[in-house]
């Protein structure tokens, strides 16, 4: 029986002087071997052209140009959505789970200002000063009047894809603060000035090379060595002392309970609970869509987090802030951004459902082919696809079409957001808005005749096909042909499911 | 705009804005009809899955066991009376005063958990039992004792609990600390706690 004073290093096959033992596959950690893999140049994201309509499918295709990069973001993707899968087998309430978390929400937004009230009023009870801003830049002024008031220089924060949403650490920098991400992801893609690109995985599109690269040049540590856990232990090593240094901390907040007035945070590092415990002042951004009624709620939702998005049973780290310590200070600023509106939305307001998971961003196709980063928004992926749009219906107008519609994200999502309707339903807003191309609209319209017409739709599948197996390969592989970036077309079988209902079946439906 | 007149906004616009359908909210169950009777083993076996160690008295009472892991591993800081008063251990009491900042020189901490989750291999650790919250995240190692009898079954059951009412903060925390942020290779020690040892102890009234 003994205390290491150093994790031993263990060698498995396959992971290279990993500090933990090759059979766990808790947290973000993979379940197969990943191959090393690099090093290669890392494809940056969609390039920013300040209104204008991301070309999503620009920056896509510089990432498959990437071989390297593209197999391990895939590979590594899939295989968090398959240890997801795990987690629902062994879980025999799962769909249960699902309906429950869905309208448990549903219940939730339909009377948010009861449980926004309830909480409020619970956290001053507790002790908490509780602030109200409704766009980024005024969450920017209360957070940096805050520290001014304290006189706090220096803030470590946890990982929060609201702050990212409010362009938080930009904001920091003007007002003289000091911000130091504290996730080893998040960290990682502060020092390479570059967005997360995946809401739990934020450098997840980042090879071992890229890391000892942005490591190198900032923390100045070996450029030629990118063992993973060599690497760990320097953003360990040079973030503690900046903890310890810290003149405040701030945290996000992955749901807040209407019932205790508490905040709760989820991660696998540890680093919320450092970052709100080591200063005297603990900052929280929370959206106002985080709100759930009660601890009973609470429990449906942090047993499908962590295993919808990394199939792990629980994240490391579950803490309840409810209230400051004593001798220190708790302050919640609560963000609008843009939800009220999206809450008045018919077809969308669902979206304000999302518990920031990620698991449609690992399953879907696209994404895990694309990087987050070519999305060239806050969110990215099948989510994002529907929040997006919210805040800027031009810059984003191209994003609804990044997707194939093939509804996995829809069936994965713990909270039954019917996200690839919407995806659809944004299509056809977007059109109506004149927000998309004039060739992709009249090819629209052709195929909107075709598809509502069931007897036009059966006439033309046998011409297509023998079209498509017939013509020549520019034709269907061109500029015009957008579905074929990227993509091989299926091999074109040589009947139709009619044809061969027809021919086995006959009319009656019985076998022949 | 002041942080009022947005809040006044803010309540403006959902009422305005808000589906106009009343769903109740949904009862949750337990789901522990089928939960093990051996509460002990299951959280031993999730705990093991998720990193943390059970640390095997081998025939001894817990508390000697306990001295013998954490004699020789340099600064030790305790929030349990298991260990107090041994001279010839390098023991540091927690007391609640001390600066957060104090535990970062610490080697091994040593803390009671308020109980136990089966579902899951987590430990409720909660202000109560860390005195100091640091306790918990600025030590390099993590030794939890907890009362056997202090195990429920899932989570449902962990939050009908009144630590999560009655503590300004509470944390399950399930092994140690760990990232796969690079390439998903698990490390632990991200930021908090390299290692995780649970001591199985009944608590002395």
């Amino acid at each position: 029986m003994s205390i290491d004073n150093q994790a031993a290093p263990t060698t498995p096959a396959g992971r290279t002087n990993d500090g933990a033992p090759a059979n766990l596959t808790h947290g973000a950690g993979a379940s197969v071997t990943m191959p090393a893999r690099g090093p290669e140049p890392q494809p940056r994201g969609a390039i920013i052209r300040g209104n204008r309509p991301i070309d999503q499918q620009e920056a896509a295709r510089r990432f498959m140009a990437a071989p390297e990069h593209l197999a391990m973001h895939d590979q590594r993707l899939w295989d968090l959505r398959q240890k997801r899968d795990g987690q629902k087998e062994i879980i025999e309430e799962w769909e249960d789970l699902r309906q429950l978390a869905s309208d448990i929400k549903t219940h939730t937004l339909t009377h948010l200002d009861t449980y926004l009230e309830q909480f409020e009023k619970n956290a001053i009870a507790n002790g908490v000063k509780v602030h109200w801003a409704k766009d980024a830049a005024e969450h920017n002024s209360i957070v940096a009047e805050i520290l001014r008031s304290k006189n706090a220089k220096s803030l470590i924060k946890s990982k929060s894809m609201l702050t990212e949403e409010c362009g938080f650490r930009e904001a920091m920098a003007e007002a003289g603060v000091q911000v130091v991400e504290t996730d080893l992801g998040e960290r990682i893609q502060q020092l390479d000035n570059e967005n997360p690109s995946h809401v739990v995985v934020p450098a997840v599109h980042k090879l071992r090379t890229d890391v000892a690269e942005v490591f190198a040049k900032t923390l100045g540590s070996d450029p030629n060595n990118s063992d993973v856990s060599y690497l760990t232990e320097q953003q360990r090593e040079h973030t503690r002392p900046l903890i310890l240094k810290a003149d405040a901390g701030m945290t996000g907040c992955n749901f807040a309970v209407a019932e205790t007035g508490s905040v709760v945070v989820c991660t696998n590092e540890g680093n919320a609970d450092l970052s709100a415990n080591t200063t005297g002042l603990h900052i929280v951004s929370m959206g106002i869509e985080k709100i759930i009624p009660n601890l009973n709620s609470l429990a449906v939702f942090v047993r499908m987090l962590s295993r919808s998005a990394l199939g792990s049973p629980i994240t490391q780290y579950t803490s309840h802030f409810r209230g400051p310590r004593r001798g220190a200070e708790m302050h919640i600023v609560i963000v609008d951004n843009g939800r009220t509106d999206r809450l008045g939305l018919e077809k969308f307001w669902t979206s304000l459902k999302c518990i920031r998971c990620g698991a449609c961003m690992n399953t879907c196709p696209v994404f895990r082919r694309s990087g987050g980063l070519s999305y060239g928004a806050t969110y990215a992926g099948p989510i994002g696809l529907i929040i997006d749009p919210t805040f800027n219906r031009h810059k984003y107008s191209t994003l609804p079409f990044s997707s194939t519609m093939n509804g996995s994200c829809t069936n994965v999502c713990p909270v039954k957001i019917n996200i690839h309707e919407q995806i659809a339903d944004w299509r056809q807003v977007l059109a109506e808005n004149h927000e998309i191309p004039a060739f992709k609209k009249s090819m629209m319209k052709a195929a909107g005749a075709l598809l509502a017409s069931p007897k036009l739709y059966r006439a033309s599948l046998p011409m297509a096909d023998s079209a498509l197996r017939h013509l020549p390969r520019f034709v269907l592989y061109n500029k015009l042909n957008t579905w074929t970036r990227g993509r091989e077309m299926p091999h074109v079988p040589k009947e139709t499911f009619h044809q061969w209902y027809k021919r086995t079946r006959g009319m009656d439906g019985k076998k022949k | 705009m002041s942080s009022t007149d947005s809040r006044a906004a803010i309540f403006a616009a959902i009422r305005a804005n808000r589906p106009k359908i009343q769903p109740p909210l949904p009862d949750v169950p337990l789901f522990d009809e089928k939960a093990l009777s051996d509460l002990v083993t299951a959280f031993s076996e999730m705990l093991v899955k998720m990193g943390g160690k059970v640390l095997d008295p081998q025939g001894q009472d817990p508390v000697s066991a306990l001295r013998a892991a954490v004699a020789g591993k340099g600064i030790i800081a305790t929030c349990v009376p298991e260990l107090h008063g041994d001279a010839s251990l390098q023991i540091r009491q927690i007391l609640p005063d001390m600066d957060p900042h104090s535990l970062a020189d610490v080697e091994i901490g040593v803390v009671r958990a308020a109980f136990g989750v089966a579902e899951t291999g987590s430990l409720c650790l909660t202000d109560d039992e860390l005195i100091v919250n640091t306790s918990g995240y600025l030590p390099q190692h993590l030794i939890v004792l907890l009362d056997p009898s202090q195990i429920v079954a899932n989570l449902h059951n962990a939050y009908r609990r009144p630590e999560l009412r009655e503590h300004k903060y509470a944390v399950f925390q399930t092994g140690p600390s760990a990232t796969a942020d690079i390439e998903g290779v698990l490390i632990h020690g991200a930021q908090g706690v390299r290692s995780l040892h649970v001591l199985f102890c009944p608590k002395q009234s």
